[in-house]
């Protein structure tokens, strides 16, 4: 076996034919995956401005998200607003970043609701994200979920984040998998594709090492653990091995693909050990919206109490921090 | 300084100090001065000596403290001994709540214990905040559990008394913990001495005892130099010496116990191997290094220190390792982003340097990452050197720093050569995914821990401790309870004896004259009977061709025996070995097949009954119904043994692991016997039994006195299916012999039951290769008693223990 890495490239990961024995021969031992998420977190810690400015840095990250069922025009314009101006002026001002735009990665909605997200963020350069592919259980006919990429490409989304099924991986039908992904970044175009591997329906951390390595193959922009709808979402059990998989991608083609936990992620503490795995595992360049997002609705609203604790010394109330 | 929007660009660690504070408000006062805790009161000797204690990250001085002479050991050794009359007869229950208190204490002071750790030792904040003081607490806890089962599960067995406990500077709480709570659990009262680099935290400990109510004496602190750790070895009044630290210092102690009676557990050094086979999780195992060698930067005496990875995947995964050690942080003990703190002292950082160059001169790449480092302070980067051979020394010998050797290997068996070519055995971390091929590796490497997919892991529910000459004895578990008692009815021996430098030298034997009982010429005399050994399922011929006639008990010749010398034991060694290499070795039969054929020898002796009875009355003079009696209870003996052949495996230990923690009772190996003069038959049989019961093969020394029943007893053998070379027995001068089976590096342990001299001999011969002894010290037994003659201590010193961790989880 090789050890030479492949050149890096800057370009869009095209995708791979279908490397199947290196599929095959995958290796994630569980309690060693737990045993480096238990630990990293007590190996890295940042205070101070440090802090402050990690969590600057994860706003840009969050792809401020919401999948309800009674979401409404008026509620995604009210959460565009807040994507726009993540962090209050005055408290960015006293933190010296006065002019620096700080917004957040993506407004991430239902098809349904891309328009009147396009529409709200209009003039500022925050993509719109929208789920699709039979979001959240992929379980609807092949024709239906392609459509579904198809319109909301069609309706201004920048980024589309389809869920595979989950049939493929559970019954290791990896050609299947590959195949439907490949139709979907097809169908996506420039679209950028985020593929959620629905991790807490999978059956063991090989798997979804495994099921990683295929999106990537696909052509995936990004891979993503969860719809947030899983009864597990995001944990660094998943993410570790989901991130080791990037690097061996990168290692082999030279293609750098993003990573995006989604579901579960509340607070501050947890997206600064989100983001000491992505710097230990990756590197910086994944702590950067480019190649890292976080997929929260209430995230940011803890960072900001945090935020203002480190301004002031005094710890926030909820209800001074803008609704978004 | 770098401002919040350029950290918000770059991304960059910044530092993440602990406070110190409370650590300095309690060094403020004491004064930055610490007298001895003994009697549970600082006590600051007249006209005292002070050493200092310094922060190996700054230099910076942190407290002086008193470096103990004799009369202060004698005060400490006094007042354990004092407490040892009511703290020995205080129930288990009572020792339980004590127990217990202190574990709680312990948790209550968490952050203080952690911060002076790591302030006084270097080692980062994270690990002694996370893995030392948790598993401190947790070695009480663990142990408050055994005071209080005492009575009923440990019945058989008695505190043995005062224990002096000498402890290394790698893990100062840590240590101190495996050490006092297993022996103030078992009713013991202890004189603890920390190393001279880290001795605060043993004294903050003692206070945290004292306000947990430990009654006065039961625990003392002394802190002195080597010089007060000789005095507490060699002090009369204590019974036993628990030390952790250099396989050479271990050597000294086994010399200055020799022959005394006190008890004695080391453990010591190791280059244990850290095993990675290509279906392994690469990066599982690249992180497992992380803990396995930079772990307490390194310092550590089981720290997987040889990386052993297979030759295809060994490119990959030493450039995962490298990209890994890029990400290493190094700075700052107090620090909460580090991985790795200070080295303890100037002299180990130029050690472990010298080690380093050492392997670039033996043609080793060295490789370093290229990360900061503090500019102060002993900082060493983590290192890793490939494309050295087995025959380096770096690749032999202890570091204890942060350096990793590296070697490849292409085959299952030859990882295992490769992992058991060392003379130490501590521990061993093998990584696959594959279950048959792991565990069946972790059976077959030599060492006291072994863990699958993961490493350095412990807990106080298992015993960690060494094979070969990482020492003896162990710590935690129930396993590590036996280290602080003895059997109800032994005392504690306190062997008499002088020295005699001739010891063990022998000149061959020639023709004796019987006084009486000569052939009259009238009767048909016997047929002649030539002596020999017996070696590896074979008579065969003396090497020296010399013969020793016994006389019996009226001084009638009763037989001849061949005189044995060093090449017999030489030949009976090998022979010994043999027997474990053919197929199956006999430790690889299963029990059920090693007690058949304990059955099978029990039904042959019983079969000879008569001529056995004979026999001993003719050489011991003793009545034909004592003699009977010998010769039924060897009968049984070996029915008990036969019993325990597959009763005495091991247990599956309750740890923290989420797995399977698997104690294992290995046998030693090759066991070198020589047998005790009374009972010739019965103490024979009753040291045979368990050693090959538990797997070992033997090499025999009879009776001196009244060789000629073992002799017999080969012939009982050959007719028993025993396995060529699995019992060898060798005759002659008993001393001279046993001098070559304690000096031979091959035999693993010895069991020696002569003369308190000899015994002496024996402790103190066997410091060369570190092999584990157990001795009579010339004392009598009572083989015909089971309690005395048979049993639980007999199987323990058939057996080493190994704990194998298996984590589970798909």
């Amino acid at each position: 076996m090789t050890s030479q890495n492949a050149l890096i490239h800057s370009a869009r990961n095209p995708g791979m034919p279908l490397d199947l024995d290196w599929v095959m021969g995958a290796h994630v031992n569980k309690s060693a995956v737990e045993r480096r998420v238990e630990s990293l977190p007590k190996r890295r810690t940042v205070k101070k401005e440090w802090q402050a400015a990690w969590l600057l840095r994860a706003v840009t990250c969050i792809d401020l998200t919401t999948l309800a069922g009674d979401d409404t025009p008026g509620r995604v314009k009210r959460l565009c607003a807040k994507a726009k101006q993540p962090v209050r002026a005055d408290m960015l001002s006293r933190m010296g970043l006065d002019g620096e735009k700080v917004a957040v990665g993506a407004v991430c909605v239902y098809p349904n609701r891309v328009h009147d997200a396009v529409e709200a963020l209009r003039g500022s350069s925050i993509p719109v994200a929208s789920v699709a592919t039979g979001f959240p259980a992929g379980q609807t006919p092949l024709p239906q979920r392609i459509g579904e990429i198809e319109q909301a490409v069609e309706a201004g989304a920048r980024e589309i984040d389809v869920v595979i099924a989950r049939n493929y991986v559970l019954t290791g039908d990896w050609k299947s998998m590959y195949d439907e992904l490949k139709q979907f970044r097809s169908a996506c175009g420039d679209a950028h594709m985020k593929t959620i591997l629905g991790t807490g329906d999978l059956g063991t951390l090989k798997q979804v090492y495994q099921a990683s390595l295929v999106a990537m193959m696909a052509g995936s922009d990004f891979i993503k653990t969860s719809t947030g709808k899983e009864s597990v979402n995001a944990t660094l059990e998943f993410s570790l091995v989901m991130t080791r998989a990037i690097r061996d991608y990168l290692e082999r083609f030279g293609y750098k693909v993003g990573f995006k936990p989604a579901g579960g992620i509340s607070s501050a503490k947890q997206a600064m050990a989100w983001q000491s795995l992505m710097k230990e595992e990756l590197g910086d360049e994944w702590l950067m919206p480019d190649l890292f997002r976080i997929g929260a609705s209430s995230l940011l609203t803890d960072i900001e109490r945090q935020l203002y604790h480190y301004i002031t010394g005094h710890y926030a109330a909820k209800h001074h921090m803008p609704m978004g | 300084m770098s401002t919040l929007l350029e950290i918000f660009k770059s991304m960059e660690y910044g530092p993440a100090p602990e406070a110190p504070d409370a650590v300095k408000a309690w060094l403020d006062e004491h004064g930055r001065k610490f007298g001895l805790f003994i009697n549970n009161e600082w006590v600051m000797p007249k006209g005292a000596k002070f050493y200092p204690s310094v922060n190996p990250s700054n230099g910076e001085l942190l407290a002086e403290t008193t470096q103990a002479g004799q009369k202060e050991v004698d005060a400490a050794v006094g007042a354990a001994r004092s407490a040892f009359g009511t703290w020995s007869k205080t129930p288990g229950v009572a020792r339980a709540r004590y127990l217990y208190a202190i574990a709680r204490n312990i948790q209550k002071h968490h952050r203080l214990l952690a911060v002076l750790e790591s302030m006084d030792n270097g080692k980062p904040i994270r690990e002694s905040r996370d893995i030392d003081v948790p598993l401190l607490a947790r070695h009480f806890y663990y142990y408050a559990g055994w005071a209080q089962l005492m009575e009923t599960e440990l019945r058989d067995y008695q505190p043995v008394g005062v224990v002096g406990q000498i402890i290394p500077w790698n893990f100062p709480l840590l240590m101190l913990a495996w050490k006092i709570a297993p022996a103030i659990a078992m009713g013991n009262t202890v004189i603890l001495k920390p190393a001279s680099y880290t001795r605060l935290s043993a004294l903050l400990f003692a206070e945290i005892v004292a306000e947990a109510g430990l009654p006065a004496g039961v625990v003392n602190v002394i802190t002195g130099s080597s010089k007060a750790g000789s005095m507490i070895v060699t002090h009369p009044d204590v019974d036993k010496i628990a030390f952790t630290g250099s396989t050479d210092v271990g050597r000294i102690l086994r010399q200055q116990t020799a022959g005394s009676g006190k008890k004695l557990s080391l453990e010591l050094g190791g280059k244990s191997p850290f095993v990675v086979f290509d279906d392994a999780d690469l990066d599982g195992a690249v992180e497992g290094v992380v803990d396995a060698i930079w772990f307490n930067q390194g310092q550590v005496c089981c720290a997987g220190s040889r990386l052993i990875v297979q030759e295809n995947v060994a490119a990959k995964f030493i450039q995962k390792l490298k990209a890994r050690m890029e990400k290493m942080r190094v700075g700052d003990p107090l620090d909460k982003c580090i991985d790795m703190g200070a080295i303890v002292d100037q002299s180990q950082w130029d050690t472990i340097d010298g080690w380093v160059k050492t392997g670039i001169a033996e043609g080793g790449e060295c490789y370093q990452p290229n990360i900061p480092l503090p500019e102060n302070g002993l900082f060493y980067k983590p290192t890793l050197i490939t494309g050295l051979d087995p025959a380096a020394a770096t690749v032999q010998e202890e570091i204890f720093g942060p350096v990793l050797v590296s070697l490849t290997f292409r085959t299952p068996s030859e990882a295992i050569e490769l992992a058991n070519n060392t003379r130490y055995g501590l521990a061993a971390s093998v990584w696959s995914d594959n279950i048959n091929l792991a565990l069946d590796v972790a059976s077959k490497i030599k060492a006291g821990s072994v863990w699958v997919n993961c490493t350095n892991l412990f807990d106080g529910a298992a015993g960690f401790g060494g094979y070969r000459e990482s020492g003896f004895g162990r710590e935690g578990g129930k396993e590590g309870l036996f280290e602080y008692v003895r059997p109800i009815w032994m005392e504690r021996p306190r062997p008499e004896f002088t020295v005699d430098s001739k010891w063990g030298e022998h000149t061959p034997t020639f023709p004796s004259q019987p006084t009486t009982g000569r052939a009259n010429g009238h009767s048909l005399p016997p047929i002649d009977r030539t002596p020999k050994m017996y070696i590896g399922g074979k008579q065969v011929r003396p090497d020296g061709a010399y013969t020793t006639t016994i006389l019996g008990a009226k001084g009638k010749i009763v037989g001849q025996v061949g005189d044995g010398n060093r090449k017999d034991i030489r030949e009976a060694v090998e022979a010994a070995h043999k027997a474990h290499l053919s197929k199956p070795g006999w430790a690889m039969r299963h029990g059920f097949n090693r007690s058949q054929i304990l059955y099978f020898i029990a039904e042959n002796l019983d079969a000879r009954n008569a001529e056995f009875v004979k026999r001993i009355v003719e050489m011991t003079g003793r009545t034909q119904k004592s003699a009977g009696a010998e010769v039924d209870a060897a009968v049984e003996r070996l029915f008990s043994y036969a019993a325990w052949a597959d009763k005495y495996g091991g247990t599956v230990q309750e740890t923290t692991l989420r797995g399977i923690t698997v104690a294992v009772n290995e046998p030693m190996g090759v066991i070198g016997i020589a047998c005790p003069d009374e009972m010739p038959l019965l103490g024979f049989v009753s040291l045979m039994a368990p050693a090959i019961a538990r797997g070992n093969t033997v090499v025999m020394i009879p009776s001196q006195k009244y060789p000629l029943s073992a002799m017999d007893f080969y012939q009982v053998l050959d007719t028993s299916d025993v396995p060529g070379g699995v019992v060898n027995i060798v005759t002659g001068d008993r001393d001279h012999l046993v001098k070559t089976l304690v000096q031979h590096e091959d035999v693993d342990s010895v069991w020696y039951f002569g003369s308190a001299e000899g015994s002496y001999h024996v402790e103190n011969e066997s410091a060369a290769n570190m092999k584990r002894t157990w001795v009579g010290y010339g004392l009598p037994r009572d083989w015909m008693d089971r309690e005395q003659g048979e049993g639980h201590e007999f199987l323990h010193e058939s057996t080493q223990v190994k704990n194998i961790w298996v984590p589970t989880g798909e």
